[in-house]
C-alpha cells in the first residue's frame, strides 16, 4: 500500500527550485531513505510531506490525503523529527512528552501511559523529570523520536536523526529505529551519512540539486552503478591514462581524484589485480567491498563532502 | 464572496486548537510565575512612591483627585501594557527563534496562525494578571473610590490584547532581538507617556491632545480612571468600543506577519 506519492514534486525559493519535478512513492511499512549531500533538497522534501512547506508545483499526496487540502488530518498521523532539535527547554523530560500529547488532544491518563512506555522504551526512564537542558545530546535526540511516537503516528520522519551525534549514540539511535521497523512502522529518513541509509534504508532515493538522481534498494543500486568490488590505486598522475588503457575490458568505471584513482570492477577483480601488480605503474592498492559513496561519486562526480574528483568516465 | 470567506478565515484561528498553545504556556507559568510576576508589580510600585508620595506634594488636585488618586488607574493601565508587550515581543521571539517551539507545534495538527492567537492570548492572560494585582495593591492603599473597579479586568483583556498584538507585529517584522528596542522607544514609551497618564492631556496644545485620541492606551486609562472614582457614563462606550474596532482591524496583521517570516 502506498502511503506517500509525489508527481512532479517541485519547490522553488523565490525562483530557484529547491525541488525540481520529483516522482517517488512510499510503501507502508518499509524505511524509506532520502540520500543527498547538504543542500540537495531532502529536508525541503520532507517539510513538504509534514505540511511545513508548500509546494510549488506537482501534486504530493500522503496518506492519500493532497497536502494542499487537508494538512491538519495528515498531520495527525505522523510524527516528526526535525534536523534541529526544538525540545521545549523550560519543561523536563517528561514533560516534553505530556505538552507534545495535548497538541493532539490525547487525553492525559493515555498521555501519562504513552509517555511512561517511551521513556522506558528510549531508556530515559531514569531522566524523566530532568530539565531538558540537562541532559546528553544523544538522549535529547532520543527524546525528541519518543516525543514525534507519542500520538502512535503511522508514519515517522526523520530528518538527519544522527547528524552532529557521536558513533556510539549514532548506533544506539539505529538500533531504536530498527526496533521500530520491526514493529511495522513506516520510517522516512533523509540522511547524509551513507552508512546510515545502508544500514536502515529499504528503499533509497538518491538526490543532488533538487533532483533524484537514482533510486532503489541499497545493495541493488551499487550492484547497478559499480559492481561488487572498488580497488583503490595510488599512481602519479601522468600514469594513469596509460593504467586506464590496460585495464579497459576489466573495469566498469574510473574515478581519478588526486593521486587516486577509484576502479570499479566489472567482473573479476582478480584479472584486474593481476594487470595492476604487472603494470609497473602502481604504488599501492587495496581492494574493497563498494559501497553507496561509490554509487554518489559515480552519478555527480563528487563525494557527500563536496570534494570534486578530477575526472570521472564509464566504459559502458 | 471568495474575499469575504478568506477574511473570516483570520479570526478562525481562535479556537480550541490555539487554547493548547496557551496551555503550554500556562504550563511553563506555573513553573515560573514567582519572578516571572514579582518584577511586573514591584516596578509599578516604585512609580507609584516616587511620583505620588514624592511628586504628588508638589502638584495640586487633578479634577478633585490627588495626585496619587490621578495616575494610579494609569500606572494599572501601563503595567498591564508593559506585561503584555514584553511577553509578545522578547518572549515570543525567543520561543519563535531561538527555542524553535514554533516549528515543533506546527508539526502537530495546529497551524501557524493557531500558534500565534494561542501567543496573544497568553500575552493577554499576563497582561491582565499584573494589572489586576497592581490594582488589588492599589485599592489596599486606599486609592480606589468605587467598587466599578471591580470590572478592571474586562477593561484589561482589550489592553492586553491591544498590545499582544503590536508587540507580535513586530515579532514578525525584527531581524534581531535587539531590534526591540525600537518597538519600546518608539510605540511604548510614547503611549506611556501621553496617554494621559500623568497629566491631564487639556495642558498640551490641541493638536497634541488630538494625537493623543490615536493612542490604544488613552482609551484604557479613560475607561480605567473612570472605573477608579465611580464616574460610569454611558460615554465609556466609546472608548470600549474604539479599542475593540482596533483589535479587529488588526487581528489578521501579526499571522500573516508570522507565516511570510516563518514559512518560505
Amino acid at each position: 500500500m502506498i502511503v506517500v506519492e509525489a508527481q512532479s514534486l517541485q519547490k522553488n525559493y523565490n525562483g530557484f527550485p529547491a525541488v525540481a519535478g520529483i516522482d517517488f512513492k512510499i510503501h507502508r511499512g518499509e524505511c524509506f531513505g532520502i540520500l543527498g549531500p547538504n543542500g540537495a533538497g531532502k529536508t525541503t522534501v520532507v517539510a513538504m510531506i509534514y505540511c511545513f512547506l508548500p509546494i510549488s508545483g506537482g501534486k504530493l499526496t500522503v496518506l492519500g490525503k493532497d497536502v494542499t487540502l487537508e494538512p491538519r488530518s495528515i498531520k495527525t498521523k505522523l510524527g516528526v523529527v526535525p534536523q534541529e532539535n526544538n525540545l521545549d527547554l523550560e519543561l523536563t523530560v517528561r514533560e516534553n512528552l505530556l505538552v507534545y500529547a495535548g497538541y493532539y488532544g490525547i487525553c492525559r491518563s493515555e498521555a501519562q501511559k504513552r509517555a511512561k512506555e517511551l521513556l522506558h522504551f528510549f531508556g530515559l526512564s531514569t531522566k524523566a523529570d530532568q530539565e531538558v537542558e540537562q541532559i546528553s545530546g544523544g538522549m535529547k535526540r532520543r527524546l525528541t523520536i519518543a516525543r514525534g511516537l507519542i500520538h502512535t503516528p503511522e508514519i515517522l520522519i526523520l530528518d538527519e536523526p544522527t547528524t552532529g551525534l557521536d558513533p556510539q549514540s549514532r548506533r544506539l539511535i539505529w538500533e531504536h529505529l530498527r526496533k521500530l521497523k520491526k514493529r511495522g512502522l513506516t520510517l522516512i529518513l533523509t540522511t547524509h551519512y551513507l552508512e546510515e541509509a545502508s544500514q536502515l534504508g529499504d528503499e533509497l532515493i538518491i538526490m543532488d540539486k533538487g533532483k533524484i538522481l537514482e533510486e532503489g534498494k541499497p545493495l541493488e543500486l551499487i550492484k547497478k552503478q559499480v559492481g561488487a568490488k572498488v580497488v583503490e590505486v595510488e599512481i602519479s598522475p601522468g600514469q594513469s591514462h596509460a593504467l586506464l588503457g590496460t585495464l579497459e575490458n576489466l573495469i566498469s568505471g574510473y574515478q581519478i581524484a588526486g593521486n587516486t584513482i577509484y576502479l570499479f570492477v566489472a567482473e573479476d577483480e582478480n584479472a584486474a589485480v593481476e594487470l595492476i601488480n604487472s603494470s609497473g605503474y602502481v604504488q599501492t592498492y587495496r581492494v574493497r567491498p563498494s559501497n553507496l559513496e561509490d554509487v554518489f561519486l559515480k552519478l555527480t562526480g563528487r563525494g557527500l563532502d563536496y570534494a570534486e574528483t578530477e575526472e570521472t568516465g564509464f566504459i559502458l | 464572496m471568495q474575499k469575504l470567506k478568506k477574511l473570516v478565515s483570520y479570526y478562525s484561528p481562535v479556537n480550541r486548537w490555539a487554547l493548547k498553545v496557551l496551555a503550554r504556556n500556562l504550563i511553563v507559568f506555573r513553573k515560573t510565575w514567582a519572578t516571572n510576576i514579582a518584577f511586573n508589580i514591584v516596578e509599578p510600585l516604585l512609580y507609584l512612591a516616587a511620583l505620588g508620595a514624592g511628586l504628588g506634594v508638589m502638584v495640586e488636585d487633578i479634577e478633585g483627585m490627588s495626585y496619587t488618586q490621578f495616575i494610579a488607574p494609569g500606572i494599572v493601565a501601563t503595567s498591564a501594557m508593559w506585561a503584555a508587550a514584553a511577553e509578545c515581543s522578547y518572549d515570543s521571539f525567543v520561543r519563535m527563534h531561538f527555542q524553535k517551539i514554533y516549528h515543533a507545534i506546527v508539526a502537530t495538527p495546529i497551524n501557524l496562525e493557531e500558534v500565534v492567537v494561542g501567543e496573544l492570548l497568553y500575552g493577554t492572560f499576563k497582561s491582565v494578571l499584573s494589572g489586576t494585582v497592581i490594582m488589588g495593591v492599589i485599592a489596599a492603599l486606599g486609592l480606589v473610590l468605587s467598587p466599578w473597579a471591580l470590572f478592571t479586568p474586562v477593561v484589561l483583556v482589550l489592553n492586553g490584547l491591544v498590545f499582544s498584538q503590536i508587540a507580535m507585529i513586530w515579532t514578525g517584522i525584527v531581524p534581531k532581538i535587539d531590534n526591540f528596542a525600537y518597538f519600546f522607544t518608539l510605540i511604548v514609551t510614547p503611549m506611556f507617556l501621553f496617554s494621559e497618564v500623568f497629566f491631564p492631556l487639556d495642558v498640551l496644545p490641541q493638536i497634541l491632545q488630538q494625537l493623543a485620541w490615536l493612542l490604544p492606551l488613552y482609551h484604557v486609562v479613560a475607561l480605567l480612571r473612570a472605573l477608579t472614582i465611580g464616574l460610569v457614563s454611558a460615554e465609556l462606550i466609546y472608548h470600549v468600543m474604539w479599542l475593540i474596532i482596533f483589535i479587529l482591524l488588526i487581528f489578521p496583521l501579526p499571522q500573516l506577519l508570522m507565516r511570510r517570516r516563518l514559512i518560505k
